[in-house]
């Protein structure tokens, strides 16, 4: 049986893990490598490093942060922000990540997805989106569409049409950040969650709004999602990863404990 | 000094970095001579069958491979290392592959599509025979899985451990002599994958099953 994933996100801000409500307001939380660190041995699945302010510096992702990271732990980790080329990706592949996160830049340039799972195969290419609902159903059907720079602008993208064209270009996985939810802790969106879930044949990871193990158990079972991504709620000590994995497990979702 | 054969296909880094956690010295090389010095040689691998033999091919490491292994140097396959180890895969239309160990490499066919290939994420490995690289761990375990082909052993002895996943109960171990190799990332899978790459480090090729030796 394949478990359920649980990926503690990294905002990371010049070297320090922060937290804000959409991407608002950020608190220093500490070093990524310790918190990377700490995570990995309470027995997270997979780890999600952002380098938030990259894209917006229109600067490189910090790899020598990343490298650091790939030495403190023993599982796959996922790095964006900053991406925008297969040279990107590939420096960020060999400081020590497993997989590359694009989002604004892929819908400004798809093709970047095309290049990256060519290059290094469609596993490593993770693309992060971030769905806001819409009542425009003339051009978005699903209901949502995609915003670009952190939230701030809208491109009257379907969510739907870019998650199943970029899986046509290569994505290997789909991070579906809800805008409307980030933050929250009031759960995931889930009808935007199990309408991308639906709609692609690979992984999707849910992202944005979880506050407790009922939260990931309705993402998993009722969404359809593979994988969760947890930030604000271990961060600030809420809970940990082995209660949530023995709260899930209670409910009978299959967890790696 | 333990090498890892670098033959342009994935990620090196994550192994060298586990061994260096462990206190290992490695190296990362294409040098057919270097490999064939090493105390022990890992064979990582991600990717196509058919583009990781082609580039074998061109760096002329089929038979320093090949050699490494009949001569008993301690080898370990992981994931697309492990997969062509085999004879063939069918990947890429069919590929003839190294045939170090009997059997075939195939896709997975899942019935349900919530099955998703590929198979990504962490499963549980049962250990189905005892073997010197996880001797002392509990009998199943979770490891760290991406892959969309898996291989299928000729001999039922070549087998070590299993896993289950869209419908099939397949050979996530294969080991034969000197050869052990694993379909996840042992190299990412947590504590329990440094603790198999700890003994496979201090493993000296010997104690595999009875019976099971490479073709």
């Amino acid at each position: 049986m394949l478990t359920r994933r649980i990926i503690p996100c990294l905002d990371v801000i010049r070297g320090r893990v922060t937290k804000g409500v959409r991407f608002q307001n950020n608190v220093d939380l500490g070093d990524p490598v310790e918190i990377a660190r700490r995570y990995y041995e309470d027995g997270c699945d997979e780890l999600v490093v952002y380098d938030i302010t990259a894209s917006a510096e229109r600067r490189a992702t910090d790899l020598a942060m990343v490298a650091r990271v790939a030495r403190a732990v023993r599982i796959p980790f996922a790095v964006g922000g900053g991406i925008s080329s297969v040279a990107d990706m590939a420096r960020a592949l060999a400081a020590g990540a497993e997989k590359v996160s694009v989002n604004s830049l892929a819908v400004q340039r798809p093709e970047v997805i095309a290049e990256g799972a060519r290059a290094f195969g469609s596993q490593c290419v993770v693309l992060g989106m971030d769905p806001v609902a819409t009542a425009d159903r003339a051009r978005c059907p699903s209901g949502y569409e995609i915003t670009v720079r952190g939230f701030r602008e809208r491109t009257g993208l379907d969510a739907v049409v870019w998650a199943r064209r970029a899986v046509e270009l290569g994505a290997g996985e789909i991070v579906v950040n809800s805008v409307d939810a980030d933050g929250t802790r009031q759960g995931f969106e889930l009808t935007v969650t199990r309408r991308i879930a639906e709609a692609v044949p690979v992984p999707v990871v849910a992202s944005g709004g979880a506050g407790c193990a009922r939260h990931l158990r309705d993402a998993f079972v009722e969404a359809g999602a593979d994988a969760a991504i947890v930030a604000g709620i271990l961060h600030t000590g809420l809970t940990t990863i082995p209660a949530l994995k023995a709260e899930l497990a209670e409910m009978g979702v299959a967890v790696r404990r | 000094m333990i090498a890892i054969v670098d033959y342009r296909a994935g990620n090196l880094t994550s192994v060298r970095l586990a061994l260096e956690e462990l206190g290992r010295e490695s190296v990362v090389t294409s040098d057919p001579a270097e490999i064939a010095a090493a105390e022990r040689v890992i064979f990582p691998g991600v990717g196509a069958a058919g583009a990781a033999m082609k580039n074998l091919a061109e760096l002329g490491l089929i038979e320093t491979l090949r050699r490494a292994v009949a001569g008993g140097t301690p080898f370990l396959g992981i994931c697309l290392g492990m997969q062509i180890l085999f004879e063939r895969s069918e990947e890429d239309g069919g590929v003839a592959a190294l045939g170090l160990l009997p059997g075939a490499v195939v896709r997975f066919r899942p019935d349900n599509p919530r099955d998703k290939i590929p198979h990504m994420g962490w499963n549980r490995v049962r250990f189905i025979r005892p073997h010197p690289v996880f001797d002392g761990l509990p009998a199943e375990g979770f490891f760290y899985f991406v892959h969309s082909y898996y291989a299928a052993p000729a001999i039922p002895e070549h087998a070590l451990g299993l896993t289950d996943y869209a419908g099939v109960e397949f050979c996530s171990i294969a080991g034969a002599g000197n050869v052990i190799a694993t379909q996840f990332h042992i190299e990412k899978s947590g504590p329990l994958g440094l603790r198999m790459l700890d003994a496979f480090a201090r493993w000296d090729g010997r104690g595999a099953p009875a019976g099971a030796r490479p073709c």
